[in-house]
């Protein structure tokens, strides 16, 4: 089974680097773009054919180290 | 007796060298090399974790190296009491291990600053200010491009409370302002201590300021103040007893 993991940073948190590619897609000319916030994505291939208990070992996997949750969020799919 | 260093190296250290050459041939002192696979320290004084990209800092910066064998050990050492201090990556890799509070962000300007910086000394009773004078400004190097230190507002305002900040960039005559923050940090935090006091981060390198030659001797004092910590036994771990800066955890 595939879990897909986005980690994101907390909305608290200043994204320069989200700041400046949205600084790019301005002076490239896309006026409608508004804020950009940078985030990461991971595909985990795992030993189960169960939703439910992919979604529960990518959780913590993504607790545990692809997240920091002192700036991070994260958001799960399993498929 | 002389005062025994530990520097952990992790794959992708950098600066194990330099804090090493300071320990031993700049103060005299004892100093060892420890692999980031060792799970001893090998009856140390102090643990250094020094600068560098542990683990490539893939990831995260310190974000594998807190999983690394020895960790185990350094953490032992330091709720023991014992003085830990982690340089550049290596308070990246304190709070990647929650050892500190807070996490490290992108320099706000998205540029790997390589340049001395000043910084103000906030608090002398860590073991690593215990030698300095209370404000004293430290002309110190800066290489990072993730020293932006982030906490919430809850946590820094908890920070000040405690006195755990204890180093916080300046201009060269002591004033905070936001021209002399090289990276963004919230409130221009530089190092931290834990509420233990401790342990100590900060992203400038004394280590590499320790002889007149390379620019600045300003990093010395910090070595000095464990050295004189550990001679002076205010710096005893928890079997002993009766210290202001003995650990509670």
């Amino acid at each position: 089974m595939l879990a897909r993991v986005f980690v994101t940073l907390k909305p608290s948190v200043f994204d320069p680097q989200g700041q400046t590619i949205a600084d790019a897609l301005h002076t490239l000319g896309y006026a409608g773009v508004g804020e950009v916030r940078q985030g990461k994505y991971f595909e985990l291939e795992l030993d189960t054919a169960e939703a439910a208990q992919a979604k529960v070992l990518a959780s913590e996997v993504a607790d545990k180290l692809l997240a920091n949750p002192v700036i991070e969020t994260y958001r799960i799919e399993v498929d | 007796m002389s005062t025994k260093f530990a520097i952990v190296v992790f794959p992708g250290s950098n600066c194990d060298e330099d804090a090493y050459y300071a320990a031993k041939h700049v103060l005299g002192q004892r100093a060892e090399y420890v692999w980031h696979k060792d799970t001893s320290l090998d009856g140390a004084d102090v643990v250094i974790l020094p600068g560098g990209f542990a683990h490539g800092d893939y990831l995260r910066t310190g974000a594998m190296a807190r999983f690394s064998p020895i960790m185990q050990a350094v953490r032992a050492f330091a709720a023991e009491g014992g003085p830990v201090l982690g340089v550049c990556n290596g308070f990246q890799v304190l709070l990647e291990a929650g050892m500190l509070p807070g996490a490290m962000l992108r320099n706000r300007d998205l540029k790997f600053h390589c340049e001395h910086v000043h910084v103000r000394v906030e608090q002398t009773d860590t073991p690593f200010t215990l030698a300095c004078r209370q404000g004293q400004i430290l002309r110190l190097p800066i290489a990072h491009g993730e020293g932006n230190y982030f906490s919430e507002p809850d946590v820094l305002a908890a920070l000040e409370a405690n006195r755990q900040v204890i180093f916080r960039y300046t201009d060269a005559t002591g004033n905070v302002s936001d021209a002399s923050n090289p990276n963004g940090a919230s409130a221009g935090i530089a190092g931290l201590c834990s509420e233990s006091r401790n342990v100590v981060g900060l992203m400038p390198h004394p280590e590499r300021a320790c002889e007149s030659i390379v620019g600045s001797a300003d990093g010395l004092v910090i070595f000095e103040s464990v050295v004189e910590g550990v001679r002076a036994g205010t710096l005893s771990r928890s079997t002993s007893t009766g210290s202001a800066l003995q650990a509670v955890g």
